[in-house]
């Protein structure tokens, strides 16, 4: 069987949805976390219940992704980029499980119930747990930064492949 | 259209220069890190809150007699016992101050309701803020750290802080924390089970008077307190102001008239005291934005700045706490 040229229709709706409402969620919690004004605290809000919503969104994407033929990258590129690619791919998937993670533990950990959109919410500790806040808060700060370096590369390589390589990969995501 | 002419010319520098001293009134916008940073100060205790640092944990528990469950569908309003986690504090970045300097004193408390429903309440001294939103709160801390003279000045161009000091010239300071009142100062508002909402702000009423010290040196209140709490408990009541139509429940700096109608919900019972390093309420990060379903929060401009300050002040504490405590076991 010949693998497609294309991303499956499925999988670039994710992409796209999923790369704007993470690029949305880095940018609320950077600036939420410096600011004193009323809307600080709907953001905030809005940053855990949609935080959520992604990482629910990841998981289906995942399971999608695992039931696809994925186009293959240029025969031309190296072994060891293609390493890279499928390697940056992953790390990816593992920041976007990572960041709602963290941020829900150290939620839990810090004793405040996450409301959802206000049509439920999520359980907390009953007693807080100061140190495992401190270590999921800090993990949350310090992977918010990897996310948007990776991010960064991943679209450094992208403009890469159609502006100076000249190849089908930027086209196999539109 | 109009012809460009001279006599345009002054109107526009009016309209310049009068823009231009708007922007003075309007302090520049500082961000929670700075914020925290000036709470802060020059000395650094580490692992410590940066503001209100010295204080002890109190437990007990909120008798409610129900009179509130009308307003709010929060659980502990119905008639019923629910226990807390409390803390009193001074004010202050220096957590082994001197008790009776300190200029304001503070309760808090945090009612652990169920696995989905907290509460945190952080209540201070004063019944009003002198100021009205952050970016000028902040520098009424940089004037009261420069000193009397520059406290004065501050004052003087801020006329929204006469109610505020009209209460500090009358204000004496109790002999016991458990002789205070403890007010929200906030407004926030109550939801009942048919979705209504009525703007609220609360005080703890004590219900002692303590007017001579027994006590004195660096924590003559804190010793006066554990005493005091040994020997029986510490009762204060929950009163609840409503809002008319007519008042503003975002702006702190205004209290509501006295004719407002008041709602007591009930006792809170303060039955044990221990130190804060040795007990539970130093974890806790008394965020008043922390609500249980049944109270939601005002626009309040200082009230909505505070989440995002004590979340900086407390994570800073924490990573600090949390860097010594790895280092303590790494010795091991
Ligand atoms: C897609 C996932 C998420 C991303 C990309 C993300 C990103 C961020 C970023 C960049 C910050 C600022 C960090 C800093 O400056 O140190 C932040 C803060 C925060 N995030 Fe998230 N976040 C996500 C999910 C969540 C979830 C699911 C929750 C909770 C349920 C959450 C809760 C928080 C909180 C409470 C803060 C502020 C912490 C503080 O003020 O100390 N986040 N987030
Ligand atoms: C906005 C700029 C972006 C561009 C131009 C872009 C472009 C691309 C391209 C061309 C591919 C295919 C690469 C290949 O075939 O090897 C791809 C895949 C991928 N991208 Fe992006 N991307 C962007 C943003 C993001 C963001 C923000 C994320 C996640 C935080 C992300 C996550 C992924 C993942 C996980 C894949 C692997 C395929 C999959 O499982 O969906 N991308 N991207
Ligand atoms: C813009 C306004 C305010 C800011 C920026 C602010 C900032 C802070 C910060 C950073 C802390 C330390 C939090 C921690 O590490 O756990 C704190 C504690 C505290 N604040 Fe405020 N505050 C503000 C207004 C108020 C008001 C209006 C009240 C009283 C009604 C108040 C009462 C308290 C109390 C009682 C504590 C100590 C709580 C405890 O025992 O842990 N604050 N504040």
């Amino acid at each position: 069987m010949t693998k497609p040229t294309r991303f499956p229709l499925s999988m670039r709706l994710f992409h796209w949805g999923m790369a704007a409402l993470m690029l949305a969620m880095l940018t609320a919690g950077l600036l939420m976390v410096k600011s004193l004004e009323p809307w600080q605290l709907n953001v905030l809000n809005l940053h855990k219940a949609f935080g959520l919503l992604a990482l629910l969104l990841v998981s289906l994407r995942l399971v999608n992704r695992l039931r696809q033929q994925l186009p293959a990258l240029p025969d031309s590129l190296p072994a060891i980029q293609k390493a890279i690619a499928r390697a940056s791919h992953y790390l990816l998937y593992g920041l976007m499980f990572a960041m709602p993670l963290s941020g829900y533990a150290m939620q839990y950990f810090a004793g405040r119930p996450v409301e959802v959109f206000g049509w439920f919410r999520l359980p907390a500790a009953l007693e807080v747990n100061i140190g495992l806040y401190s270590l999921f808060r800090e993990m949350h700060g310090i992977l918010a930064l990897a996310l948007v370096a990776l991010i960064m590369l991943h679209i450094a390589g992208a403009l890469h492949h159609h502006v100076i390589r000249k190849d089908k990969v930027l086209k196999s995501m539109l | 259209m109009m012809q460009p002419n001279t006599l345009m010319l002054p109107a526009l520098l009016t309209l310049l220069l009068s823009a231009g001293s708007a922007a003075a009134k309007t302090p520049p916008k500082v961000s929670a890190q700075q914020f925290v940073d000036l709470q802060q100060g020059n000395s650094l205790f580490a692992g410590f809150r940066r503001a209100h640092a010295k204080g002890l944990c109190v437990s007990g528990e909120f008798r409610s007699n129900g009179e509130l469950a009308p307003y709010s569908s929060a659980s502990l309003f119905k008639a019923g016992v629910t226990p807390f986690v409390g803390r009193l504090s001074i004010a202050g970045n220096n957590p082994t101050a001197p008790d009776l300097k300190a200029p304001v004193r503070s309760l808090a408390l945090s009612f652990s309701l169920s696995r989905t429903e907290q509460w945190r309440l952080a209540m201070n001294t004063p019944p009003v803020m002198a100021v009205a939103d952050p970016h000028t709160f902040y520098q009424q801390i940089q004037a009261i750290q420069a000193g009397p003279e520059a406290i004065q000045q501050f004052f003087a161009a801020h006329p929204e802080s006469s109610e505020f000091r009209t209460w500090a010239a009358q204000y004496k300071p109790s002999g016991s924390f458990a002789g205070e009142t403890y007010h929200s100062i906030n407004a926030f508002y109550l939801i009942n089970s048919d979705g209504q909402q009525q703007a609220v702000r609360w005080a703890l009423m004590p219900t002692v008077t303590a007017d001579t010290m027994a006590f004195d040196g660096d924590n003559a209140l804190q010793q006066e307190i554990s005493a005091r709490i040994a020997e029986g408990p510490v009762v204060f009541n929950w009163v609840f102001t409503l809002a008319d139509a007519s008042d503003d429940e975002n702006n702190a700096t205004k209290a509501w008239p006295a004719s407002r109608r008041q709602v007591n919900a009930g006792q809170i019972v303060l039955t044990g005291t221990a130190a804060q390093l040795e007990s539970n309420c130093h974890g806790i990060n008394f965020d008043p934005l922390v609500l249980p379903s049944g109270i939601k929060a005002t626009a309040d401009p200082i009230l909505r700045a505070r989440s995002a300050a004590y979340a900086e002040s407390y994570r800073r504490r924490a990573k600090e706490q949390f860097q010594g405590a790895l280092e303590e076991s790494s010795h091991d």
